[in-house]
């Protein structure tokens, strides 16, 4: 196998950078070029829906590396460059500033927020630019809808509670979402926003808004209409594959991958954009958490480098909602209830063979949770999705 | 080699305390504690894991 003289990764958020780093820390000594569309360096996502929104942090905090840091690295990053097409077959990505050839290329071009098509002039938050225009928002209003009722809509909430105002959390379903682990929190989660005074309304459909004087009025399925000074939107995302339509790849909800990563000969994908085949079910599926981001991440440079295959990556994430830090590790059964009273700091999920396939920390102490999560373990794999193949593009 | 913490950047996921449990710890908060500055062999391993796995960046491994 040959070497790859030049790897470019697109997308300069965590799962980007994250996979120019480990490509130089295994020994990867060739040309690395990183491609974003932001004008700014790398920086982490979680801490703007948490530190940032409260103003705990200031937002340059959430850059994760240096200039100096990167430079010394020798990766060369290209900032406000957002990729336009990829020539798959040729080894050329397009760019606003140009063709840029490769000999692997790692696209980490994460997702978007979804419009909600009734609310067009809500706030959103995705950037760290979002996250300052939503914390200054938040700072000055009365009142506050929410509309969506995942992670993000309840992080939202706790940071308006915080801020003082009165806040209404609105969603479609009839149950409260906390990413992978579907809805087996809503009940917790009621009542923890429900003892911080937020106004939870499920079932409830958004169909329109409209400028007023002091806000915006919205107008629910209902007929009924309601005045907010704010209104947030956060129904979820859509993977930024828009620059991908015209090429040789297979695009789903995502770019579609085989259980390692790879998209096509030379072309991998991590993170919010890709959806890599589960090795259980073969089924290609999105994963919207940054840890997942990262173990992709050091999977495919890893496997660039060396040529072997990193094991499946275990979802975690952790969010902090009304002052109750809340983990989740592993896989969660919407169908099956989590095991715990309802003091319990530590919940389990157990599949039907009894094994532990996932827990959630509920204000638990972190040794606490980490004994809990070593107990978890990965469904097993009745076949690979596809016949196992040659890795592409390994140094050895 | 030898490990720097930084508990300003830390975000307290534990990725840290997982993967080496015998160089980090969690305080009550969270967040991370040294517990070995020097790993060596297997340790020094699995501390290089933590550095890439930690979310915010608040691991290094200093020459």
């Amino acid at each position: 196998m040959t070497t790859p003289e030049r790897v470019v990764v697109v997308g300069a958020s965590i799962g980007g950078l994250t996979t120019a780093e480990t490509l130089r820390q295994e020994g990867y000594d060739g040309e690395i070029v990183l491609v974003g569309d932001e004008a700014c360096l790398p920086y982490t996502r979680p801490p703007l829906s948490k530190q940032i929104l409260m103003g705990e942090w200031e937002p340059g905090r959430a850059e994760v590396r240096s200039r100096t840091e990167i430079d010394d690295l020798d990766i060369e990053v290209r900032t406000g460059c957002p990729a336009i097409g990829l020539d798959v077959a040729g080894r050329v990505l397009h760019t606003s500033q140009g063709p840029l050839a490769y000999d692997e290329i790692v696209v980490a071009t994460g997702s978007t927020p979804r419009r909600h098509p009734g609310l067009p002039t809500a706030l959103t938050l995705r950037t760290v630019a979002d996250a300052v225009a939503l914390r200054d928002a938040l700072r000055v209003v009365g009142n506050v809808a929410v509309v969506g009722a995942g992670i993000l809509g309840a992080e939202i909430a706790s940071a308006a509670r915080k801020y003082g105002a009165e806040t209404t959390l609105i969603g479609r379903e009839d149950r409260l979402g906390f990413g992978g682990v579907g809805t087996l929190l809503s009940d917790r989660l009621a009542d923890l926003h429900a003892a911080y005074d937020v106004e939870v309304l499920l079932r409830t459909e958004v169909v329109g808004s409209e400028p007023a004087t002091d806000g915006t009025r919205v107008t629910f399925g209902d007929g009924s209409v309601r005045g907010f000074d704010l209104v947030v939107a956060m129904i979820g995302a859509t993977p930024n594959t828009q620059w991908l339509a015209s090429s040789a790849l297979t695009l789903g909800d995502g770019i579609i991958c085989d259980s390692a990563g790879a998209a096509a000969p030379g072309v991998h994908a991590v993170g919010d954009v890709a959806a890599w085949a589960d090795p259980a079910t073969g089924r290609h599926q999105r994963v919207e958490h940054q840890s997942n981001a990262i173990e992709q991440a050091v999977g495919i440079a890893t496997r660039i480098v060396h040529g072997t295959e990193s094991g499946r990556p275990i979802p975690l994430f952790w969010s902090e909602i009304h002052g109750t830090r809340i983990n989740a590790y592993g896989w969660f059964d919407p169908a099956r209830p989590l095991i715990g009273d309802a003091s319990a700091a530590v919940l389990t999920s157990r599949d039907a063979a009894d094994q532990i396939r996932g827990v959630v920390g509920w204000n638990a102490a972190p040794r606490e949770f980490r004994v809990a999560r070593a107990a978890v373990s990965a469904p097993s794999s009745p076949a690979p999705s596809r016949p196992a193949e040659p890795v592409e593009g390994a140094i050895r | 080699m030898s490990i720097v913490v930084d508990t300003d950047a830390c975000v307290g996921a534990g990725q840290c305390a997982l993967v080496a449990p015998d160089v980090f710890d969690q305080d009550d908060d969270g967040i991370v504690a040294l517990l070995e500055p020097d790993p060596q062999g297997a340790d020094l391993a699995a501390a290089t894991r933590a550095v890439r796995l930690c979310p915010a960046r608040a691991i290094a491994l200093a020459e």
